[in-house]
């Protein structure tokens, strides 16, 4: 296992001595905080289509980001070169923020290992023969291709990102992590008659090669082949307000939009969310805990330590159905004297960390799943999702359904084409009826963009059922 | 300042990949400097500075294609870099398609588009601090009301892109980009709304005044306070303009051309034919001087130009780079677009839906009882099948007049039959991002609310 502190004061001009004396330049013009974030990411990609590898690719990410914090005011400067020359210019550039120039010496810094191991990974995919890699999308193609002969075409792809982090923090802290990534994707179309329609599946985490069996590739495949098949015969969707029954796993997204970014401490400091102010009020019906749980072995959404140098931790934002906390970085923390819960993330050292989910999910309740579906007269039962959006401030949020069906009298009926829910983020969770006994993380291939900045999540969610929601389909 | 990523390196690394067994290569280098500011309630929150660079690096050998990059330009990393790409396209397939266009194809000399202006990169950050300062405040003086703010910031960027192919192709230029948004909240009972409104232009003298962005946005936010949800029908739309460029987003993706190869668009073997409206005139321009989206020349080195997508309601052409031309045996459009990592991609200059003859009370008077979105929400649409549904907020329009806001609806339908439903066009097209539309009335889509 690669130290990190040791892989950047070894491989680049700086040493331990040197992060001492740029935390000083970071503070020379005043300032009441600052750091340092050391980041080398090799990212490989591998991608199939048309039955061929037709790309391959490696990336080599390095910098370091300088931040120095005075009050609520923020300075921030990177560099693309790891050598303490260049970071004295962003440290100095980073130091503008303040301006009450002071003799600042070395800021001593002691060497701290994160106190969790999340993600021990052995057989890191960027470090297998390509010939390997190459095998499992093959096998993409052909399963899928397998499944059914009006599957036409078939675009696979691997992902790996292999991180290295160190953080140097003015309170004294060096720790470093290593973050392993890696993520596979397949998409397929459908065609039957020119009628063309597409499924796509995938999945992974913070895991190497050994991960991706035979068979998880053979579901990958079949999930997207599937999805795709299944909405050749789909209707049109219906349109207006009515039950909604999820399924479990990755529609947990709903928790990601009603009330996870709302629940981010920056919104809330400011009084720009929904959800500002209304810790200890209810938000959710009592069936209700939704939990943000970043320290899960092996997931997309998990961190041994956040951007910041802060472990992770399980955050009950929502306790059968009341509000209980937010998603603090450093900066909202210190400011709101919250403690600290482990959610200051960014994209990479090119920018700002703040408040961001890790993994987001409703814990399971004890009705049973196909309980849940009987029980509704008419409805909409929605399993598979594509993204979704929402609008902090007035609460809205979206998530588009794309695969769904239709519950008739207690069954599920016909498929219906692909639609966008859209409700209320502190409303929505009030309606919740029932909660399965099934709760499922997904698969772990989900993004979360915020500010123009792109971090992996997870999500999950049993079966659940809401009493009223506007579907947005055409019928 | 920025730091050259110079010609004559790229040059070097393109020969390194040749000397190590590649048939042919291409190396892209970017260098940008950032700078942004926000302002929130008066303070400055946040500034970033910074200069950046990176080499990316396309490898062909006989038809196998690797792409690797790097943002560490060091003499050791140039190595590693044309040693893995190199190696890489020794382990993909043979893509017949996978080869550099000709030389004679490729941009020959660079027109000034005047899309780089010194000024944005010589503005003091005082200046910068006090455009951000000044929309936010004229934003929170409109009303009293807007009680709040998420900010405003100015944020701005000077690049630089040099390409470099084995092909005979070298050339590179410089552009700028400079912004101003902000985001007022306003609030009104329980109710709590935010507007955004921005500017976004490649010279700083276009980019509207701060003082306008901040009417703009605190109106925005007001206009939606009091927003409910409407009845569940079938009704006529309006799209706002700046709600209406989402719709070309969308018909973007539709005509993309790795979309068309793929088989993976609505508008698949479709050239040709009257697809939309006759009022509907789509247009992709590289060239226009100043635009947001001009470039002299694209991710493949080809010169950049104008292309009529969809003229008078007939789809006349895809946007295409090199290499979908040759998938499709078609001419390429000139709109490749390259980042540091991977094949090129495809990207718009600037493109816009043209101009009609109405102006937008016109089209809002021409509506009995329908819908008039302002904003829309969400990623509803699939240019597979065509089929669109997305969140909406907007406005009501009752015998020609605008009644109330209206909230947590989504509007659906297929891009299909929205294209030929647009009955009105408007006069109000302004091209501020690298995407435009005037506003627009569909004829019918179902609204979903209660």
């Amino acid at each position: 296992m690669v130290n990190p502190i040791r892989f950047f004061t070894e491989r680049f001009p700086v040493a331990i001595g040197d992060i001492e004396e740029l935390l000083g330049t970071a503070l020379s013009q005043g300032g009441d905080y600052a750091d340092l974030y050391f980041e080398y990411t090799v990212v490989n990609n591998l991608s199939l289509e048309e039955q061929i590898v037709k790309t391959a690719g490696r990336s080599i990410n390095q910098g370091v980001g300088v931040r120095v914090i005075v009050g609520e005011r923020s300075g921030y400067a990177y560099c693309d070169a790891i050598d303490a020359t260049e970071i004295r210019r962003a440290a100095a550039t980073a130091a503008h923020i303040a301006s009450q120039p002071r003799a600042v010496g070395p800021v001593g810094v002691t060497i701290r290992r994160p106190e969790q191991n999340l993600y021990p990974v052995e057989n890191i995919i960027g470090q297998q023969p390509i010939e390997r890699r190459i095998e499992l999308l093959e096998r993409l193609d052909s399963s899928a291709r397998g499944f059914d002969r009006r599957i036409r075409e078939v675009q696979a792809g691997l992902a790996d990102e292999y991180k290295v982090v160190m953080i140097a923090t003015s309170t004294g802290v060096l720790i470093g992590d290593v973050q392993p990534l890696a993520r596979m994707r397949v998409m397929c179309i459908a065609d039957e008659d020119g009628n063309l329609q597409s499924g796509v599946s995938g999945g992974g985490g913070r895991l190497g090669i050994d991960h991706f069996t035979s068979d998880l590739v053979d579901r990958y495949a079949r999930e997207a082949a599937r999805q795709a098949v299944v909405q050749l015969d789909a209707r049109e969707a219906p349109a207006g307000s009515m039950e909604v029954v999820l399924g479990p796993g990755w529609p947990g997204i709903l928790l990601h939009e009603a009330v996870g970014h709302g629940l981010e401490a920056d919104f809330n400091r400011k009084g720009s969310s929904a959800f500002s102010g209304m810790i200890g009020q209810r938000v959710a019906s009592d069936l209700c805990t939704v939990v943000d749980e970043g320290t899960i072995p092996h997931r997309r959404g998990s961190l041994n330590i956040d951007d910041e140098g802060n472990p992770t931790s399980r955050t009950v934002l929502i306790e059968k159905g009341i509000l209980r906390g937010y998603l603090q970085d450093r900066l909202s923390a210190s400011l709101t004297g919250a403690s600290l819960t482990g959610n200051g993330r960014r994209e990479s050292y090119r920018h700002l960390p703040m408040p961001r989910m890790t993994n987001t999910y409703m814990t399971s309740g004890e009705s049973d799943p196909e309980e849940i579906i009987r029980s509704v007269k008419r409805g909409l039962y929605a399993v598979q999702f594509g993204g979704g959006q929402v609008d902090i401030t007035s609460g809205k949020f979206v998530f588009s359904a794309s695969e769904a069906y239709l519950i008739e009298d207690g069954r599920l009926t016909a498929p219906v084409k692909g639609a966008t829910l859209i409700g209320n983020g502190p409303q929505s969770l009030t309606r919740v009826t029932a909660v399965g006994n099934d709760l499922a993380l997904d698969e772990g291939i989900g993004t979360c963009g915020k500010d123009g900045q792109s971090v992996p999540v997870g999500v999950g969610m049993p079966t659940i059922a809401i009493s009223e929601m506007t579907v947005g389909g055409t019928k | 300042m920025i730091e050259n990523l110079s010609s004559d390196l790229l040059a070097r690394i393109v020969r390194m990949a040749l000397d190590r067994g590649a048939s042919d290569a291409e190396a892209i280098g970017i260098s940008s400097s950032e700078f942004s500011v926000e302002v929130r309630l008066g303070e400055v929150e946040k500034l970033t500075e910074a200069t950046s660079r990176g080499i990316g690096l396309r490898v062909l050998r006989h038809g196998r294609q690797a792409s690797c990059s790097t943002s560490d330009t060091g003499e050791a990393a140039i190595e590693d870099l044309v040693s893995t790409a190199v190696d890489l396209a020794s382990r993909t397939s043979v893509d017949e398609a996978a080869t550099l266009p000709p030389a004679s194809e490729m941009a020959t000399n660079i027109p000034d588009l005047q899309i780089c202006d010194p000024e944005v990169a010589a503005i003091p950050t005082a200046t910068r601090v006090e455009l951000a300062r000044e929309a936010e405040a004229a934003a929170r003086a409109a009303d009293s009301r807007i009680v709040n703010s998420e900010g405003a910031a100015f944020s701005s960027v000077t690049s630089e892109v040099t390409l470099v192919s084995s092909a005979g192709f070298a050339g590179s230029y410089r552009s700028s980009l400079c912004s101003l948004a902000v985001a007022p909240i306003a609030r009104e009972g329980q109710q709590m709304q935010v507007g955004y409104w921005g500017d976004r232009r490649r010279r700083l003298r276009d980019l509207q005044s701060a003082r306008e962005i901040g009417e703009i946005a605190a109106r925005r936010a007001l206009r939606k306070l009091g927003a409910r949800k409407v009845s569940t029908g079938t009704f006529p739309v309006v799209f706002e303009n700046t709600a209406a460029e989402d719709l070309l987003r969308d018909l973007f993706e539709a005509v993309n051309g790795g979309a068309i190869f793929r088989r993976a668009s609505f508008l698949v073997g479709r050239l040709g034919e009257a697809i939309a409206s006759p009022l509907v005139t789509i247009v992709d321009d590289g060239i226009l001087p100043g635009g947001s989206g001009s470039r002299p020349f694209d991710g493949d080195g080809l010169p950049s130009r104008r292309t009529v997508v969809i003229n008078q309601g007939v789809l006349e052409s895809y946007l295409l780079n090199s290499y979908t031309a040759r998938k499709l045996n078609l001419p390429s459009t000139g709109n490749a677009t390259r980042g540091l990592t991977g094949a090129p991609s495809i990207g718009v200059g600037n493109f816009f839906l043209a101009p009609g003859v109405s102006t937008p009370d016109e089209i809002i008077r021409s509506v009995p009882n329908g819908f008039y979105v302002t904003e829309t929400i969400g990623f509803g649409f699939n240019p597979v099948t065509g089929d669109y549904s997305r969140g909406a907020a907007g406005w009501w329009i009752s015998n020609g007049e605008l009644a109330f806001p209206v909230e947590e609806v989504t509007i659906a339908g297929n891009l299909r039959d929205m294209l030929r439903g647009i009955e009105m066009t408007g006069d109000d097209l302004h091209l501020r991002g690298k995407i435009a539309s005037p506003t627009i009335k569909i004829d019918r889509m179902t609204v979903s609310g209660d």
